[in-house]
This record gives C-alpha cells, structure tokens and sequence, in this order.
C-alpha cells in the first residue's frame, strides 16, 4: 500500500517536471510527450477515419493547446498529461470529422476524458489572433517583415538588426522599424477589430 | 514629443526597461494624458498578441522539429498501414450498402425468377466480396512500394549506405537546386541522377513536414549547370479541367515516364486547400515530379496520396515553392547561396515532343539512403 502511493506520487512529480519543462520549451520534455502519447492518438485517428497526417496535426495541436495552458498564471491540471492530450485531440478530430461532413457517430475509445469545452475556446481565440497577426506580418513584405520579426520575435537588438540589414546605423534601422510597426499595427488591428 | 518617440517610450515602459524616476514620470503623464494613457492600452494589447504570436510559432516550431526526428529515428510506423484491418472495416462499410443492394436485387430476382437464378445470385454476392478484397490487397501492395525499397549500392554514395527512398526532382535555380517531396527523403544522404544516367550527390538544404516539400542541392564536380531553366513557377492557381502532364521516374530502371492528365479538383485530400486532385497515372516513384500546365509553367508538385481511386493523383500546389523558396532565402544559407527562380518560360510550345526532350534534362530521380 504505501509502495504504490511512492509511486503514484513519483508519477505525479514527473508530469509535474515535464510540464514544467514544457512551459519553459525544454525540446526533452517536448518529446517525451510525444514518445509517450503520440502512438495512443495515432491509433485513435486511424481507428477513426484518418491518416497518419492527421493524427500528427490534431497531437500539435493538442501540443500548443497544453502548452498555452501551462503558460498561463492560473494553470492547473486537474488531471493526467495523458488523460488532457487525449480529450483535446478527441476534441478535435470530432471537429474535424464533422467539418468534413464525414461524422457517423461516437468515436470509438477506451481511453477516460475530461471536457476541455473551456480550453479549446481558448485555443480558438488564440488562433484567430495569431491566423491575424500571421497575415498581417506577410502581407507587410520585405525588409519590414524580417526587420520585425527579428526585433520582437528573436529579440536582436538594434545594432545587431542594422548590421544584419545593412543600415548604416542603428538610429537609420530604428526609424525604419518604427514606420514597419506603424504598418503591421494598422493591418493588425483593422483586421482584429472587424474579429471582435 | 514625437510620435516615434513616444511609441519608444511607450515600449520601454511596457517592457520595464525604464529608471525608477523616469517610470514615476511617465506615470504621471500617462495619468494626465488620456491620449497618452490610450495610446499605452492599445500598443500592451498589441505587445501581448505579438508575443503569443512568437511563442507559438517557436513552439510549433519545437514539436515540428521533434516530431520529424523521432520520425526519422522509426519511433513511429507511417502512415496508415498500420491500420489495414480497420481499412478493411472501413473498405466493408464503405461498400456495404452497395453489397446490401446487390444482395437485396438478387434475392427479388431470386424469388421473382427461377430457380437457377436463386443459385446464381448468392454466388454473385460473393464475386463482390472477392473483387473488395482484390482491391485491398492492391492497396496493401502500393503502400509497400511506396517505400522504394531499393538495396543495391551505388558509386557516389558511401559503401555501406542502404538506399531507402526514392523518387523524382526537378531543378529550378541553374545553382543545383532542386525541389522534391520531403517523404522522398526519409534518408540522411541523397543522390541525384539525371536522364542520363549520370549520379551526382546532393545535399538536403531544407525539408518541411508539413508541406511535404523539400530542396536539394547539387554539389558535385561533375555537375554541369545549364545556362537557364527553361520553365516558370506559375504563382497563380490553375483552373478546373486544364490539360497537365507530368514527367518523372516511378520505374525502377530509371527511365523517364511521361504522363498526361487533367486538373480535377481545386483541393487535395480531405479536402487540402495546399493541394490540386488530378487526373493522372501516376505512380509510387513519381513523387515529387513537377506537374506542367500546357503553357509549359510548373503548377504543382505531384506527391502521391491515391488512396482508394485508381488515376486519382494530388499535387502540391506551385505557390508552396515560393513559401519554400521565402524560407530558404530569408534563413540567408550562406553556404548554398540564394535562390533565384527562372523569369521565362523558353521551353518549345508547339512541339511537345521536342518540349518533353527539352524539360527531361531539368529533371532527376532522386534517392535517398542511410
């Protein structure tokens, strides 16, 4: 008795530490996850009507989902990684399945699940923002897009950009950012707004 | 101040790159400022969106990454092979309305008819059922050669290398470039061999799982690179119904095969807006192959996804290659330079013979091996 609750407890120390690598981008934990978890997806997907393909697209997602989640100051996980990637990816292969018009019915699983009703609408919200900030960031075009990307994406700095761009100073590459930003905010917001 | 400046003060502000004196400052003004005080609210909701942005483009970035290298470490069986028994659930229940109509027609003429007719429709039936699983045995059999099991070593790779995929190419940049299926590549090397039988060893610049699309590059003394591409990447769509042919080498005694179909639908598999349906025989080997409208553009790469349909073939779209191409250039490869992609379309037009023997040159087997 007391064995298995050392256990139980060392089970749970260790979902704590990938989640804890996880939120930090640790590429261990990252595939540990999908060393432990992917193949019980795949089998669902396939099972299921999908491919292969499929199966990799709904884990990512199910992926960015948990990650998001533990991000987020108020995350708690109230239960298994397992049990959550599972629920998410059954999420949203039903989605996918009912979008493609090819839905006959509960989806066959053994596996238990909890509802993530509340999480995917996250998930939702956070990807249309970011379809919108994708778009507006391609449509601005080069320098622009690679000059912010490399400012507020990789975090370089002035001096570094300005070298990389070939501006002859750091000041030139400044006001040359602040234009770009003005742009991308514009297209941002117009499209973010119309969202909303 | 100016606006410029005062988004850069806003900016430090919010990132807390400020002194403690000038912070109390700004507050102050901020306080007294409304406009000033909007301006900070909506450049922190800007902030905040761009940095979700970034982490979950670094993210998907991370688990793209490891999951193609567990992929190509054999953690995981590929596609759907895995599954032949639920295929054949899924084949049966497929069909199974039309074995139930056919078994329904042969039981009305079986009661309205004869006797001998009653004798023959069960047998009927059951030529049915022979005929579906003919068919996943033929399904079961393109999966395993999908593979391109090829064993045999050849000069310009290393002794002990095992070939273990295979497929075509085709050059777009006089460099050596050459785009390719990413599942063409499940190797760590790769060779080319042109349409004459020549090999040259190419490096993997870049491949993308996603997309399933990948670049090459030549490099190999023996290369000798043309003075031009005689083709254009076509960064529009192709419409529904036009005539396309296709050249590559699904045969395993490297020859090239041509091949002429049609546009069928304007998206791929379930439905893949990255995707054309087309018309077209194509075969495992053929991956990769470019697909050429008449005007001679390449609109799409041929990858080979038939499942259940016989002629029935998908293509990535041409435009992929440009997001590929955007990619490779902005990463400035230093090593293999930057592509630049073929303005004119010089290939003959009217002759499609003396086109096809003109286009073949620019077009590769490609094999990849351990």
């Amino acid at each position: 008795m007391i064995k298995l609750s050392i256990n139980l407890l060392k089970a749970e120390l260790n979902e704590q530490a990938l989640l804890k690598g996880l939120a930090g981008n640790d590429s261990k934990a990252v595939e540990t996850l999908y060393k432990s978890h992917f193949s019980s997806i795949q089998h669902f997907v396939l099972n299921n009507n999908g491919s292969f393909d499929d199966a990799r697209d709904v884990f990512q997602e199910a992926m960015i989902t948990l990650y998001e989640k533990v991000q987020s100051n108020s995350f708690v996980l109230t239960c298994q990684i397992k049990t959550y990637l599972f629920s998410i990816c059954k999420h949203l292969w039903l989605k996918r399945l009912h979008q493609l018009g090819k839905y006959s019915g509960p989806l066959s699983s053994q596996e238990e699940t909890i509802s993530v009703e509340q999480d995917m609408r996250e998930f939702d919200k956070k990807e249309a923002s970011f379809e919108i900030m994708h778009r507006a960031l391609n449509s601005l075009g080069e320098p622009c897009k690679s000059l912010l990307e490399g400012y507020y994406l990789n975090k370089k700095g002035m001096q570094e950009l300005a070298a990389d761009f070939g501006y002859t100073n750091a000041d030139n590459a400044k006001n040359q950012k602040y234009k770009c930003l003005m742009r991308l905010k514009k297209l941002f917001f117009a499209q973010y707004n119309i969202g909303e | 101040m100016e606006d410029k400046e005062l988004l850069e003060t806003i900016e430090r502000y919010l990132t807390d790159d400020m002194s403690s004196q000038e912070r109390t400052q700004f507050e102050t003004l901020r306080k007294n400022t409304p406009d000033i005080d909007q301006m900070v609210v909506e450049h922190k909701l800007f902030l905040d969106h761009m940095q979700s942005y970034a982490h979950r483009r670094s993210f998907a970035k991370l688990t793209s990454h490891t999951f193609n290298k567990l992929l190509a470490a054999g953690e995981w069986m590929t596609d759907d092979s895995i599954s032949t028994k639920t295929k054949v659930i899924q084949l049966w229940n497929k069909y199974k309305r039309v074995t139930a109509i056919a078994a329904s027609v042969g039981g009305f003429i079986a009661l309205t008819t004869t006797i001998l007719v009653m004798s023959l429709s069960p047998s009927l039936n059951g030529n049915q059922l022979l005929q579906l699983s003919n068919d996943i045995e033929v399904i079961k059999k393109k999966q395993q050669v999908q593979g391109h099991l090829i064993n045999e070593v050849k000069s310009k790779v290393p002794g002990n290398a095992k070939f273990i995929s295979g497929g075509s190419g085709f050059l777009i940049d006089t460099k050596g470039f050459i785009i390719t299926n990413t599942h063409v590549l499940k190797g760590n090397g790769a060779i080319v061999i042109n349409s004459e039988g020549q090999e040259l060893h190419a490096d993997i610049i870049y491949s993308d799982y996603s997309s399933d699309l990948a670049l090459l590059k030549i490099d190999d003394e023996d290369f000798k690179a043309p003075k031009n591409i005689p083709f254009v990447i076509r960064k529009k769509r192709t419409d529904l119904g036009e005539e396309i042919f296709t050249l590559g080498y699904p045969r395993n005694d490297n020859d090239i095969v041509y091949g002429k179909g049609y546009l069928s639908a304007q998206t791929g598999y379930n439905g893949d807006s990255n995707a054309y349906q087309i018309q077209i025989s194509a075969n495992p080997g053929s991956s990769g192959a470019p697909l050429f409208n008449d005007k001679g553009e390449i609109i799409g790469i041929i990858n080979t996804r038939q499942k259940q349909a016989e002629g029935v073939a998908f293509a990535i779209k041409s435009t992929k290659i440009f997001d590929l191409i955007e990619t490779v250039n902005e990463k400035e490869n230093k090593k293999a330079g930057k592509i630049k992609l073929s303005k004119n379309n010089t290939a003959n037009l009217n002759n499609r013979k003396s086109q096809l023997s003109n286009l073949k040159n620019y077009i590769y087997s490609i094999r990849s091996y351990n």
